[in-house]
């Protein structure tokens, strides 16, 4: 009977995450048809942008018909979408180059930002959130608070040039910009990111920080709390195994929603640090006009979305059983 | 960091025949040869320069270059045929001497010999060939294919000699040749390869972020090319370029902010440079449309404008006036008689009385146009309002400016780099069949007077005729010029060596830049 029912269990929770991939992978299909029109109604073309104000009207039309910008929008569409489920992402319209190439090069250097920023701002936000929860509304509450409030008010460039002004000009323990090269070793690269890294904690942490506490607040006055409490097990006892697990699913919710950012909004501080990233790439090919990269870059970025998304459902119906459950 | 005038008179007689003033009167003088510096050039050290324009698009064919990244890239593996000198003089660079028949249509250019590719090939007449007409065939996607519109044909007139010809008369010819996409590669090599003649050989290119090379050790161009190795990084953030030269992760930056840069400015460990150049910035009007058919209304604009005011309170002076004639100061075909268009209200609602206008006069800007261009243009609107002239600025966006702005909208902004010639400058903006005609302004009378002093070889009289080139732009042209804007660059203060010339200010960098110390 118990083994019956941790089966269905089991099988119930594989049908509602192929369900929630299928979804995914519709939005991915809405998400590319929206991002082709809406670079399609951009102002401009991918030939004028990249030739130049000065470029002559020959070069514009022999360029416009080498990169097939003279087909409707739904022949290029449909063109590019054959190329993407044959797993070919395609080549740039601006450098020529094959886009699995460029994404080779930026993709990694983003994914690298992201998990150190991550690996920074996670464990961190979720011990920090736990002090203020334990010590809610006393003075390290509102400290944390306060100080997590604040550097996520301000701007990402400010918090940026402003660690740049104190640790890479004035102490110069760091430097300003991040060279960052296929062949940098992992401890060099890790030096080399470290700022742009705690810029990005500093801008996700508050989120973290306060929707762990807020979780831990409201089990912390549950019976069952209480009732460990009562029985005399140690604080540290009573938050990491009764509170924690319970408080897991909203915590993960949040802590995806953060993880997404670090890879999709980095572009700003790409920018300041001059990182070699997805962000830089993405702006290039924006003011490019260049599609078919946009296309590429947008579809990483929202899979990321949908992939955290989904991790986190996952975990909020394992932590969860009544998810899977419903009355 | 001092800057480098060579003052000396080329070794060589350029040009034969006594046609010394087919270029623009302008003798050249040899690289490196009487800079000012005491000691000879030091060598060795990596230099690194932090440059802006970087872009995921970036490949190595020159015909594609238009950002600093990689015009000194360029340069760093590749030559020209015709380099500019610190006056804006041309310099002989694969070409060591050129001269034309009697009608300047056919141009003869003797190319320098001996000299090598860094693949160990001996430079032809045939590499020549092949690389202009990389820019010059019919289904090239070369920036740079504008410039040979008037060209009939180039050929090798023999193992180090080529001949273009032209199909109308131009002195102005050989200083086309000084643009930086003209780099020579080899025939039928790869234009992507980066292979050329240049100081230095790539060892790395990551297309908007960073190459490095090393010198060349066989390079043919004396009292250049002083540093055993380069890096180019693209940082295209201002703030981040200026961080990375005070935390000294580079040597020299290119465009510092004449606002942010004051601590490098007092600083003395780094060097700021301020070059004159032949970058101006325009307010075009439309002559063709409404409102700007009317003179009256065009002269209006030119009055109602401080230029001064402009300059020092947006440019913190780093510029000089502009005269709504693209000309700058130190071409030799500059006209000192041209009357300054300064700033007089009265003038200016006299001449808006005139031309029957009323209403706001529309003005879109977005700092895509010339950096600046918002904030010059509501200083403009509270220059106008002195004259009871009521100017609507529009700011648009700087993504698509270009094609949705620029040219479609009566009056807007746009840069211009500027050209080697006063002549090539006119014909590439202000003739009637200019491509980049964007004033629309059309006088078939200002055309033939060019093309007439584009064929003259009496400099005296072709001064003459520019002179009167420049004033009808000044009183009737659609150009509102407020300023020529310098170029500046920044550096540490162990590095020199720049020759600052007016034109493609520091493309040349990698080659000419030392250390001191």
């Amino acid at each position: 009977m118990r083994v019956q029912g941790k089966w269905a269990f089991l099988q119930r929770g594989l049908r509602a995450t192929a369900q929630r991939a299928l979804l995914g992978l519709a939005t991915l299909f809405v998400v590319s048809l929206i991002i082709f029109l809406a670079v399609s109604l951009l102002p401009g073309d991918t030939a004028e942008a990249l030739l130049g104000h000065d470029a002559t009207p020959e070069a514009l039309a022999a360029l416009r018909q080498q990169l097939l910008l003279d087909a409707p929008v739904q022949v290029r569409y449909l063109h590019w979408i054959a190329g993407v489920l044959h797993g070919n992402l395609g080549t740039s319209l601006s450098s020529g180059r094959q886009i699995a190439d460029l994404l080779s090069q930026r993709l990694p250097n983003t994914l690298f930002l992201a998990s150190l920023a991550a690996a920074l701002a996670v464990p961190l936000s979720l011990w920090l959130g736990i002090v203020s929860a334990l010590h809610r509304n006393r003075l390290a509450d509102r400290l944390i608070s306060g100080v997590a409030l604040v550097s996520t008010s301000f701007p990402e460039f400010f918090v940026a040039y402003l660690l740049i002004m104190v640790f890479a000009l004035k102490l110069a323990w760091f430097p300003p910009l991040s060279i960052i090269q296929p062949d940098t070793g992992l401890l060099d690269r890790t030096y080399q990111t470290l700022l742009p890294a705690v810029t990005l904690t500093l801008a996700t942490a508050a989120h973290m920080i306060r929707m762990t506490r807020a979780s831990i607040v409201s089990l912390l006055s549950s019976p069952y709390i209480e009732m460990a409490r009562l029985k005399g097990l140690p604080a540290r006892r009573v938050i990491l195994r009764h509170a924690l697990p319970n408080a897991l699913g909203p915590i993960a919710n949040i802590v995806a929603l953060n993880l997404a950012y670090l890879v999709v909004g980095v572009v700003v501080v790409e920018t300041v640090f001059s990182y070699p990233g997805l962000g830089q790439l993405f702006i290039d090919s924006v003011a490019k006009r260049d599609i078919p990269v946009v296309q590429a870059v947008c579809l990483i970025f929202a899979s990321t979305y949908i992939l955290l998304n989904l991790t986190a459902d996952v975990i909020a119906a394992v932590t969860n059983p009544r998810v899977l459950h419903p009355r | 960091m001092a800057i480098e005038r060579p003052d000396s008179i080329s070794r060589r007689q350029l040009l034969a025949r006594g046609a010394a003033a087919l270029v623009g009167g302008a003798l050249g003088a040899s690289p490196g040869a009487g800079a000012v510096s005491a000691s000879s050039p030091r060598r060795g050290g990596h230099l690194k320069l932090g440059l802006e324009g970087g872009a995921q698009e970036n490949v190595l064919d020159p015909g594609t270059y238009s950002t600093q990244f990689m015009q000194v890239i360029g340069y760093a593996w590749g030559n020209g045929l015709v380099e500019t000198g610190a006056r804006g003089e041309l310099v002989p660079e694969l070409a060591v001497e050129w001269s034309s028949d009697p009608s300047v249509k056919t141009w003869v250019f003797k190319l320098r010999r001996g000299v090598l590719f860094h693949n160990g090939k001996t430079l032809t007449a045939a590499d020549v060939v092949y690389s202009l007409n990389h820019h010059r065939n019919a289904n090239s996607r070369s920036l740079a294919r504008g410039l040979f519109k008037e060209v009939v044909a180039i050929e090798a007139t023999g193992e180090s000699e080529v001949t273009i010809t032209l199909s109308s008369g131009n002195v102005d010819f050989p200083g086309l040749l000084t643009d930086y996409r003209l780099l020579v590669f080899p025939e039928h090599g790869d234009p992507n390869a980066g292979i050329g003649t240049g100081p230095f050989q790539l060892e790395r290119f990551e297309a908007g972020v960073m190459a490095t090379a090393r010198r060349n050790e066989g390079y043919w161009k004396s009292g250049r090319a002083h540093v055993d190795s380069v890096e180019i990084l693209a940082i295209n953030d201002v703030v981040a370029r200026q961080s990375a030269l005070r935390g000294r992760l580079v040597h020299f930056i290119s465009r510092p902010d004449p606002k942010l840069g004051a601590l490098i400015r007092r600083d003395p460990r780094f060097t700021w440079l301020d070059l004159p150049g032949a970058q101006h910035y325009v307010l075009p009007m439309r002559c063709d449309v409404e409102p700007f058919r009317h003179k009256d209304l065009r002269l209006a604009m030119k009055y109602a404008l401080d230029r001064a005011d402009v300059l020092s309170r947006i440019y913190s002076g780093s510029g000089q006036l502009g005269n709504d004639h693209p000309v700058p100061a130190f071409d030799p075909m500059f006209s000192a008689n041209v009357p300054l268009h300064s700033y007089d209200p009265d003038k200016a609602r006299f001449h808006f009385a005139r031309s029957g206008h009323s209403g706001p006069v529309h003005l879109y800007v977005s700092d895509a146009g010339f950096s600046g261009a918002t904030e010059t243009a509501t200083l403009f609107k509270e220059h106008a309002t002195r004259a009871q002239i009521d100017i609507e600025v529009h700011r648009v966006p700087a993504d698509g400016y270009w094609s949705a702005i620029w040219r479609r909208k009566p009056f807007c902004a746009a840069y211009w780099g500027g050209r080697v010639t006063a002549g090539l400058m006119l014909q590439a903006a202000y003739t009637t069949d200019a491509a980049d005609n964007e004033t629309c302004w059309r006088r078939p009378e200002f055309d033939a007077l060019l093309r007439q002093a584009q064929s003259e070889l009496d400099t005296q009289r072709r001064k003459e005729m520019f002179h009167d080139l420049q004033m009808m732009l000044w009183e009737d042209g659609g150009a509102l010029v407020p300023l020529f804007a310098n170029r500046l660059y920044a550096s540490t203060s162990n590095v020199t060596g720049l020759v600052g010339s007016p034109y493609f200010t520091a493309f040349r960098a990698a080659e000419q830049l030392y250390f001191t110390g």
